[in-house]
């Protein structure tokens, strides 16, 4: 079910460079964990609602009110690198 | 290209706005939602995204998308549910945005858009709700981007339209159109400078006839209404070009370049997009029952097209003032007040259309900026009716009003700038006027009229204006002829 | 006795009296640290000098240092999941949980070891080195909690939290021979826990006996309006509920859970804390919970999925580690971000990222992450249909005791199978507690798992209150070696 292009492509999306080995070994263990987890196609689902919350909880607001902001310097705390107030990253092409 | 050559082919455009609430605080957090701040001083743990940090809902962010979905006409989802949509970039603290992915607030609705070509139904695909993401700085001498999250957080709603527009010129009228409704609702400075609303353009050309959409190319960085036309224009060309020198057109995402006014392609690579979208788990769905829809649509302002007709028929205005005033609900919401205490609506129209807008305009502000009240301006009309004081000095009277914030009545009185309608003391004036100028006396007295604009402009400049222009002319005849 | 062995309740009782001083408490859980965790390598941090609130409201009856799982935020102390990645990473705030627990004058005496992110069932994969069992020390001693497990077993912490997404509390409660809770998925806020699954998360505390555990509880559950997955529901008083006896009260033994890869020592020690149950006045019912064999499977396509979403934000731009390749030609951004990510992520985090990524990317959304979901549906209707009839459900909480470091390093699959009967709990959102129900022959402890219906903890820990008391497995502690 799982080529080495499939790792690949899902590493791409993770944003993970992987080793030769890595991808190897990856491709390995993928196939063996989703072997496993095809043992779900046994079941009938078709009428089945999904659950993405098991708490029947609903319509969870806070109300339109303003509390303080941190501080410049405790927002960039743990900052790697900054100039003028802002977190500097290498220089990004649109 | 012969016009029979672009006649072969059928533009098709869709687009995307962005449109960011005013709300008091940001979509999940208590952060000010302001603009305009130092960098990073707008942040907090939750919108800069920390380990360890949750979202919890603005209840203003969803009533005021709930209020764009009504009045874009759009069917409103009682299930509302949010996801997260992955993807890697610095601006995006959380490596996802929430947003909506299968319910969002709205969808299959319309506006109608008026144009010089009459109206055309232009139908709304979806409108959901979402958070903004940051804003990156480029610093090119050092090679790197700055990132500030102040922005992170703002309450945005996508409004997507069916590629129903034809030409770019409509897309432009729809954007005027959409935006309009969107003032009305007073969610947002709709302002396009700022950023509060921003456009993406989808556009493809197909041969003439074909129902099959062609490739198409996303437009973006497009930074005013005029750029989307000029950019769509532009694409057009490009388009047809292609397609008649029977080249590929690629489908990608395009910059518009403002100074040089072209697209071009993102330098970027791009991949193939796969957002990876899947239910939120850290906000609970939401329902927006019958009851709160119906509260909400009630609690919906008058859309612009419909307070137009009824301007035009309760106040009877001429359309071209009536249309003036529609373009901004807070000028029109001030014509009614003032309408209120003031029964020549046509004069009041005038006031407003000339010297408010002029002001508004040279200073770039808002009606609400101005301080102007309904009751102080009302005031100054009448005066400038009853003749108090002449047309001429009513307009400073007006200025002098906005720099003070005092009333006309004041101004009028510590300045002494009534009019001078005392005929003893108006005859004094005439006198000397008619002893320093017997060449124009005598034209006049010859039946040569004339002059008598002349002698009432002598007498004015004699009493700094305030006399009363129609008084003199009566009594500089009298004088002369009469006497 | 030194004060680092006993329990939180009986040094605060000595802390009303006036008998103890906090420091002195401090004194003692640092010195056994100092002999002990060199070999146990429960924490990866000890804060040097605590401050204790002098005069709260309670007059400082609960000041009694706690250990924390490094993936719970305290401010301004580093909180790193125990990952390269976040290594440095000093949150600008505290949990909620922190929070209730500062408020009271609990200070943090500090961070635990865990596996990577909570990835793991041995605390093997932490980037600070593997934590060991006090009951072996060439053992686990379970994961991912296994730090704060291990501190409280070792006498090295009085009382623990932890945080459990599919057992992290509960199993290395029962490899360590303590009690384990795992609250009902919405008791206990989860703002600040640095999240694995957002949909199956919660923290809950790691004791030495029962009653700490309902005290624990009683201070770190409650509705949290930063939150939005917090119930707002009364929060019982545990501790003054757990002397009721239990007659009256019906408990379901799923047979699901008594099955073929269950150690034998194992299944008789349950068997007989069964038995020891009914003599309490507790009536059993068999059940069957039918999806039971379906969990592991649909906890790894959520549990990963949401993961995969949850550790983006480790990028490289704001915070923790950020690494360039080293290629000049390969300067982007995404360079950047794949380079950290690279070096930043241990191998299973790599392994369950990716596996997240795979189940919700275009083309195998529906056939995984969907069908989990859906699965999902069904496991939660089984603990629904039980508990129509039965207050709790009885079961073992792992089926071996602790296994060898290393043992299960180079097969995942079977790692993850450690977790079989943890998982369901966290699918379904029910409470679940864990706790030392006898020894193996090789003398490591086993673990009795016992469950009951969302909110209800306090008729689980009145359960597990009085077989403790009957049983009195608590009494037993590791012999630890001084390490030379
Ligand atoms: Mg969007
Ligand atoms: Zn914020």
């Amino acid at each position: 079910m799982i080529t080495r292009e499939t790792t690949q492509h899902i590493a791409n999306l993770a944003r993970i460079n992987l080793s030769e080995e890595e991808q190897t070994k990856l491709t390995r263990n993928l196939e063996d964990i989703l072997t496993y987890i095809s043992k779900l196609e046994r079941l009938d689902i078709t009428a089945i609602e999904p659950t993405s919350h098991v708490l029947p909880l609903k319509n969870v607001f806070r109300e339109d009110v303003v509390a303080a902001s941190l501080p410049q310097q405790d927002a960039l705390s743990t900052a790697i690198t900054q100039q003028d107030g802002a977190f500097t990253v290498p220089q990004v092409v649109e | 290209m012969t016009a029979i050559e672009q006649e072969k082919f059928e533009t098709v455009i869709g687009l995307e706005v962005h449109l960011q609430f005013h709300t008091k605080s940001k979509i999940f957090c208590a952060c000010a939602n302001q603009f305009g701040q130092a960098p990073n001083t707008n942040t907090c743990p939750v919108c800069l995204g920390l380990p360890g940090t949750l979202p919890v809902l603005n209840k203003t962010a969803l009533e005021y998308a709930i209020k764009v979905g009504l009045a874009l006409h759009c069917e409103i989802n009682t299930f509302i549910k949010f996801d997260r949509k992955n993807y890697y970039y610095p601006d995006l603290p959380k490596g996802y945005q929430i947003s909506q992915y299968d319910y969002p607030i709205g969808r299959n609705g319309y506006i109608d858009v008026l144009s010089e070509q009459g109206a055309k139904r232009i139908r709304i695909h979806r409108a959901h709700l979402e958070e903004d993401a940051g804003k990156l700085i480029h610093d090119s001498n050092n090679k790197l981007s700055l990132v500030d999250y102040n922005r992170t957080g703002t309450p945005l709603m996508e409004i997507v339209s069916e590629p129903d527009m034809r030409a770019p010129q409509e897309a432009y009228d729809y954007l005027n159109t959409l935006k309009l409704i969107l003032q009305y609702l007073r969610v947002s400075d709709c302002d396009m400078e700022k950023g509060s609303l921003r456009c993406d353009a989808n556009i493809s050309l197909r041969p003439a006839g074909e129902t099959k959409l062609g490739v198409k190319s996303e437009i973006k960085n497009l930074n005013s209404f005029r750029a989307v036309k000029a950019a769509l224009e532009y694409e057009v060309t490009r388009h047809q070009r292609l397609l008649l020198a029977g080249k590929p057109v690629v489908q990608e995402t395009r910059l518009w370049d403002e100074q040089e006014q072209v697209t071009h392609a993102m330098r970027s690579k791009e991949e193939a997009h796969d957002y990876r979208y899947f239910p939120e788990p850290d906000l609970v769905p939401f329902t927006a029952s019958k009851n709160v829809v119906e509260d909400i649509r009630q609690s919906l302002p008058e859309a612009p097209q419909d307070k137009l007709a009824r301007l035009k028929k309760q106040y009877e205005l001429a359309d071209y003032d009536a249309n003036i005033l529609v373009q901004d609900p807070d000028l029109s919401d001030f014509f009614e007040e003032c309408a209120k205490g003031f029964k020549s609506y046509k004069k009041i129209c005038n006031w407003i259309n000339g010297p408010v807008l002029q002001e508004m305009n040279q200073k770039k502000t808002s009606l609400a900026d101005l301080n102007l009240s309904a009751k102080n301006f009302i005031e100054l009309i009448e005066k400038v009716e009853e003749g108090t004081v002449s047309q001429l000095v009513g307009k400073d009277i007006f200025k002098k009003m906005l720099d003070t914030g005092r009333a006309a009545s004041e101004i009028i009185e510590s300045e002494g700038l009534a009019q001078v309608s005392d005929h003893k003391a108006l005859e004094r004036f005439v006198d000397q006027v008619i002893a320093n100028n017997a060449k124009a006396a005598q034209e006049i007295k010859d039946g040569k009229m004339q002059a008598l604009g002349f002698l009432i402009g002598q007498t004015m400049k004699l009493t700094q204006g305030k006399a009363n222009p129609k008084m003199l002319g009566d009594l500089i005849k009298r004088r002369l002829l009469d006497g | 006795m030194p004060y680092n062995e006993l329990t939180a309740h009986d040094l605060s009782e000595l802390l009303q009296k006036g008998d103890v001083t906090p420091e002195a408490v401090y004194q003692d859980l640092r010195q056994q640290i100092l002999k002990h965790d060199n070999s146990v390598h429960a924490y990866v941090r000890v804060n040097d000098a605590l401050s204790f609130k002098k005069d709260t409201a309670d007059k400082n009856t609960l000041a009694i240092p706690i250990a924390v799982k490094h993936n719970i935020c305290v401010k301004g102390e580093e909180t790193a999941c125990c990952s390269n990645i976040l290594k440095g990473f000093k949150p600008p705030y505290d949990a909620t949980v922190i929070q209730k627990l500062k408020n009271r004058g609990i200070p943090v005496l500090g961070h635990t070891n865990m596996d990577e992110f909570a990835f793991g069932s041995s605390t093997e994969n932490s980037c600070y080195g593997p934590t060991r069992n006090p009951w072996n020390l060439d053992c686990v001693p379970g994961g991912s909690s296994g730090g704060s497990a291990a501190a409280v077993a070792a006498q090295e912490a009085i009382w623990a939290i932890g945080s459990d997404t599919g057992g992290s509390i509960r199993q290395p409660a029962s490899f360590c021979g303590v009690v384990g809770v795992k609250p009902t998925y919405g008791r206990v806020s989860r703002y600040g826990l640095i999240a694995f699954a957002s949909s199956l998360d919660q923290i809950g505390p790691i004791t030495k006996d029962v009653r700490d555990a309902a005290l624990l509880l009683n201070l770190i559950a409650g509705h949290d309006p930063r939150d939005s997955t917090s119930a707002d529901i009364p929060v019982p008083d545990y501790p003054a509920l757990l002397d009721k006896d239990l007659h009256g009260l019906k408990v379901g033994i799923p047979h699901e859970y008594f099955v073929e890869g269950l150690d034998p020592e194992v299944e008789t020690a349950v068997k007989e804390a069964i038995e020891a149950l009914k003599t309490l006045g507790v009536q059993t019912v068999d059940i069957s919970l039918p999806h039971t064999e379906y969990c592991v499977a649909t906890y790894y396509i959520i549990a990963t999925a949401e993961a995969s979403s949850n550790l983006a934000r480790y990028d490289g731009v704001r915070h923790g580690l950020r690494c360039r390749p080293s290629q000049t030609r390969k300067n982007s951004i995404t360079d950047m971000f794949e380079e950290t990510r690279a070096r930043g992520f241990g191998e299973e985090c790599k392994r369950r990222v990716m596996l997240g990524t795979f189940s919700l990317s275009s083309g195998y959304y529906d056939a995984f992450y969907l069908r989990g979901q859906k699965v999902r549906t069904l496991i939660k209707q089984d603990f629904d249909r039980a508990f129509k009839e039965v207050d709790a459900i009885v079961m073992p909480t792992s089926p071996t005791t602790a296994f060898k470091i290393g043992e299960k390093a180079n097969d995942p699959l079977s790692m993850y199978l450690s977790d079989i009967y943890t998982i369901s709990a966290n699918l379904s959102g029910i409470p679940a507690v864990s706790m030392p129900c006898g020894f193996s022959k090789s003398g490591m402890p086993i673990g009795l798992q016992i469950c009951a219906k969302p909110f209800d903890e306090a008729t689980m820990l009145r359960m597990a209150y009085h077989y403790e008391q009957k049983a009195g497995w608590y009494k037993h502690k590791p012999g630890l070696e001084e390490k030379r």
